[in-house]
């Protein structure tokens, strides 16, 4: 994935590192901290003085939105703006200590659809800052299609999100637009409703902000609200996704930023985790994702569109209830790769019998390979098999080869005599076969 | 019209993958193409000028350089790039390329270009009329003309898929792995493709869907379009479109993989970085249905599109808009090739006369042949016929420099050598062995600076500083007796032939401006027969039309010298003769004529 999210304090980071660039008529005073812990935030209080001497506003800072509506923003102790340094430390431990419910979309205040449950690990702090209502406005920017677009509004916090249509003003750009044409369009679409004595500051500082989305490679970028009172700007709360591609050319300009893992994702396998791992180490793409570890149908598959297109044969024929995972092995693997590989989807598959009592189906499937050699891959998987084959044989499983490429004779003469020699259970197709119809064969058989 | 590549097509591949060049090029000799499909190697960090390939079983040398530019320059013809650079750098040599001008396709294959750099290489392509296939792709091919590097796998598999020869179904996949596969499919169910193009797995990707299917609506070649597209992006709809208003006309088969993204939510990434739905629109159902829905043929699933590749096929066939294709022949590539330690392109030994750069030695031996010394080491050397003015002017040369006395260093050492008994070759080798920087290197040294000077518009005044910066003499100036009152009548034999005889004598003419302003500091800082050989074979290749790189390579190489070496060589050999003759005994070198100072070693603790 190209476009990766990032913390809000990763955000505001990276605008202030470039602040005086984007945006020279303004102020911005950069408060803020990320803390995983009350003791933590004592910590940087020793070296950031306002944090004892200002009164705080705390969040969760774990790439979810509707933290308010959530009851997850401390900006108040009795009244708003008198959260102290010791509260904001306690209401963080008190937070972090056990799993929270977080609600994703809402209906008015009333929380729709399912909850994530999950543990707060990261907080942002900053100082709670007073404005009033009509200093709020909205900015943000993102790719729809080809074209970048600007999205501005007079009104910022909950009130844009509601009522989007009638109160965002849309300007979209081609990549090749110059930097004096994009200044001249928004300039000249200032929102009507930003106040009159703001506008021209407005204009400032959406081109600055526009300009930084471009140069900095965001994917994503959105303000909502920031305050503006003169020249003084506040960054109340921020999203942004950065294009992770241009990492390489970014070092210095992001600095050092993480790509959090998103709230309530399911904690990955270990398996998974070691595919991960492996992966990243080698030039090839080992990829592997569990959908339903207990069911029947694993699959071994060679390329990122082969893998595809055997998913779906496999819903097409027997919907997604059998269907254990998903993955793909590809770009030329080492014969050790693709053992480890194996090795991986082998023990997952052999761990518990099918509990009506059918056999296991392992589909190794893959498209005509324009360079990866299929007997070198396949060596692999039959050092695999040689580890695994008792306990496949005593689970059950059946075995479909598909593959064509370089040296694909070899490679499906070999799998077989190795299944043979084995004792497991196997038919093997090659190109004169359709990619996907092993598929059929090993479901439509009772 | 509407093709995009012919028989003819050349490219020039950035960066020197090897496997990938030589399956291209076994796909041109299977087909039988005339010429390489690569034409040079761009390769910025290597110091070899060529790489070698096989051509069936025979080799042929890619010449490689280090610049697009320099490629393009000395390869117009190959209008087609094919950028295997990493994904740090295809950005820049894309840009590059399209600067340059004359390309007509870029092929991208690195994934992960950053989004923003993609997206505004595609569209400075798009302006510039260039058509961008990938990034993030395996290519393209126009099978029975033109395959861009791994597309369609081992050259078995291509004669198995009939990507061999053009069939009649245009082919656009956004996939590189499932392309091999449809072109299989359609090779069993139809009669293969006559254009294909994997458009690449990125999210920003320079030709899309529609724009490799208006092509084919042009290519008289395709009577049918086979559309293969993925969850996420709505490029499918541009094509629904172009159906609708009428733009397209020939039959689409067509369908999105990646129907089972809809059990899922966004967590589980399917395929590509392209492939991600945004909205419902993007699904790959919602794409099917509308596909379906404006009359493009869409089966009911993956596993059902070879029966409607088959339905349509056939259905064109009977209808007289396909015929039979004839199969044409091809070379079968040996099974065991080896690649040839040594490579000799000046002679040829192997036919019924052995040749010299092309010519059979009887015609360039007898007098009658009207071809003499110079003529033969033009061939050897240079590989070339030049004109008589130059071959007369290397036998005057070599006539020039033959002998010069018995005391000089060589001569000497030759001299010596055969008196202690040795034979004709290794006295005259001990003598060739003092040829160098202080002996006969002030033909080379002369050349080279006094190029640089005339190269760098240096005046004399600023020549000579220079050079006293360097801290050398200036090669080629300067005589042990003679002078301008009493000039070296070799060297004015030189100078007017060259007078007479050389269409123009540029460095010649500034090195005489150099010698007045020297001789004018002291007599004897004349143009000395070594200078004088150097400066006039520079004008002589500049005549003949050759760069000034060319000629910089010439003098690096040490080829001035070789003229020395070659002249010389017969006086040594006169030298060494005259001593057998004589039967001069061993030499020892009188005892007196040796200063001796030799003091105790001391010792070092």
């Amino acid at each position: 994935m190209a476009q990766k999210a990032i913390r809000e304090y990763d955000a505001k980071s990276i605008l202030a590192k470039h602040w005086n660039k984007y945006f020279p008529d303004f102020t911005y005073s950069y408060e803020t901290v990320l803390v995983t812990s009350g003791a933590e935030l004592l910590e940087a209080a020793k070296e950031k003085p306002w944090l004892k001497e200002k009164p705080l506003v705390v969040k969760p800072d774990m790439l979810f939105g509707k933290r308010g509506k959530n009851g997850l923003v401390l900006f108040k102790d009795q009244k708003p703006g008198d959260v102290t340094l010791e509260k904001a430390a306690a209401w963080i431990d008190e937070k972090a200590k056990e799993d929270v419910a977080v609600y994703f979309s809402f209906d008015g205040d009333t929380p729709t659809g399912e909850p994530k449950v999950d543990r707060l690990t990261h907080f942002i702090v900053e100082p709670f800052t007073p404005h009033s209502q009509d200093e709020e406005y909205y900015i943000s920017a993102t790719v729809v299609g080809d074209e970048d677009v600007l999205y501005m509004s007079a009104e910022g916090g909950m009130e844009v999100e509601e009522g989007w249509d009638e109160k965002v003003t849309e300007l979209a750009f081609p990549i090749t637009a110059t930097e004096e044409e994009i200044a001249e369009k928004i300039k000249a679409n200032i929102p009507a409703d930003v106040k009159e004595e703001d506008k021209e500051n407005f204009a400032k500082f959406a081109i600055g902000f526009f300009k930084a989305y471009r140069d900095l490679n965001f994917a994503y970028l959105e303000i909502n609200p920031f305050v503006m009172q003169g020249t003084k700007i506040e960054l109340l709360d921020m999203v942004a996704k950065l294009d992770d591609t241009a990492g390489f050319m970014m070092v210095e300009e992001w600095g050092d930023v993480e790509y959090p893992t998103a709230f309530g994702m399911e904690s990955k396998s270990p398996e998974v985790e070691a595919i991960e791992e492996a992966d990243a180490k080698t030039g090839a793409s080992l990829k592997l994702t569990l959908l339903k570890p207990e069911a029947r149908i694993w699959t071994m598959v060679a390329g990122g569109g082969a893998s595809v297109v055997y998913a779906d044969t496999i819903a097409d024929f027997a919907g997604i209830e059998d269907l254990a995972n998903y993955g793909e092995y590809s770009g030329g693997p080492t014969t050790g790769e693709t053992k480890f590989y194996a090795e991986t989807i082998l023990d997952l598959m052999t761990r518990e019998k099918d509990p009506k009592g059918r056999d296991k189906i392992l589909i190794i499937g893959g498209a005509i390979a324009n360079f990866t050699d299929v007997a070198k891959t396949f060596t692999g998987i039959i050092q695999a098999f040689e580890k695994y084959a008792d306990k496949m044989k005593d689970v059950g499983v059946k075995i479909y080869v598909r593959r064509g490429g370089p040296n694909y004779e070899k490679g499906l003469k070999d799998i077989k005599e190795a299944a043979d020699r084995l004792g497991l259970n196997i038919e093997v197709y090659g190109p004169e076969t359709h990619v996907t119809d092993i598929v059929r064969m090993a479901l439509e058989e009772k | 019209m509407g093709k995009l590549f012919t028989r003819d097509t050349q490219a020039i591949f950035w960066n020197n993958n090897k496997t990938a060049i030589q399956r291209m090029l076994d796909y041109d000799y299977t087909i039988k193409r005339e010429t390489p499909s690569v034409a040079a190697i761009v390769a910025p960090t290597s110091s070899n000028k060529f790489e070698k390939f096989f051509w069936g079983g025979d080799e042929i040398m890619v010449p490689i350089y280090k610049s697009t530019a320099e490629a393009k320059a000395a390869q117009p013809q190959a209008d087609v790039l094919l950028n295997f650079a990493s994904f740090r750098t295809a950005y820049d040599v894309t840009m590059e390329a399209l600067n340059i001008g004359g390309f007509k396709t870029i092929m991208i294959t690195a994934e992960g270009i950053p989004e923003r750099l993609a997206r505004g290489m595609n569209a400075y392509a798009r302006e510039l009329g260039v058509v961008v296939i990938g990034p993030a792709t395996v290519g393209a091919i126009a099978p029975g003309a033109f395959k861009i590097a791994n597309i369609g796998g081992t050259i078995e598999n291509i004669i198995n898929s009939k990507l061999h020869r053009a069939g009649s179904c245009g082919l656009v996949t956004r996939s590189g792995g499932l392309f091999n596969e449809l072109a299989n499919i359609i090779a069993i169910n139809a009669d293969g493709i006559a254009e294909g193009v994997a458009i690449g797995g990125d999210r920003f990707v320079g030709s899309v869907f529609i724009d490799n299917l208006l092509r084919m609506q042009e290519n008289p070649d395709v009577k049918y379009m086979i559309l293969l597209g993925e969850v996420g992006g709505t490029e499918e709809y541009k094509v629904i479109e172009a159906v609708k208003s009428g733009k397209i006309t020939k039959p689409i088969i067509a369908w999105c993989i990646g129907t089972i993204a809809k059990y899922y939510d966004s967590g589980v990434q399917f395929g590509h970085a392209g492939a991600s739905a945004n909205g419902d629109m993007e699904t790959a159902e919602a794409k099917n249905k509308a596909m379906a829905e404006a009359g493009i043929h869409v089966p009911a699933t993956f596993n059902d599109l070879p029966a409607k590749i088959k339905e349509v096929y056939e259905d064109l066939k009977a209808k007289g808009v396909i015929g039979e294709i004839e199969e044409p022949e091809i070379n079968i590539i040996p099974k065991n090739r080896r690649p040839k330690n040594f490579i000799c392109t000046i002679s040829d030994d192997r036919g019924e006369e052995a040749t010299y750069a092309g010519f059979p030695i009887s015609s360039v031996a007898t007098p009658d042949t009207g071809k003499g010394i110079g003529d033969v080491i033009s061939l050897l050397w240079f590989k070339k016929q030049y004109p008589k003015w130059a071959t007369d002017f290397i036998e005057t040369v070599i006539k020039t420099v033959a002998d010069h006395g018995p005391a000089v260093s060589g001569a000497h050492n030759a001299k010596v050598t055969a008196r202690a008994g040795k034979s004709v070759v290794e006295s005259l080798v001990t003598g060739l062995l003092t040829i160098g920087p202080r002996f006969g290197g002030a033909i080379d040294g002369a050349a080279k600076y006094f190029k640089y000077a005339d190269d760098n518009n240096l005046s004399p005044k600023e020549f000579l500083s220079y050079m006293k910066k360097e801290g050398v003499p200036i090669p080629g100036i300067g005589h042990r007796i003679k002078s301008l009152k009493n000039p070296d009548l070799r060297v004015t034999g030189l100078m007017n032939y060259a007078a007479e005889h050389f269409p123009a004598t540029p460095l010649l003419d500034y090195a005489r401006t150099v010698e007045a302003l020297t001789t004018s500091k002291k007599e004897n800082l004349i143009l000395n027969v070594d200078g004088t050989i150097g400066i006039l074979m520079v004008d002589m290749w500049r005549a003949l039309g050759y760069s000034e790189e060319e000629i910089n390579e010439f003098i690096e190489s040490g080829t001035l010298n070789a003229f020395f070496i070659v002249g010389r060589s017969i006086g040594f050999i006169g030298h060494v003769l005259d001593e057998k003759r004589l039967a001069m005994p061993m030499y020892r070198h009188p005892m007196d004529d040796i200063l001796y100072d030799v003091k105790k070693a001391e010792k070092i603790d």
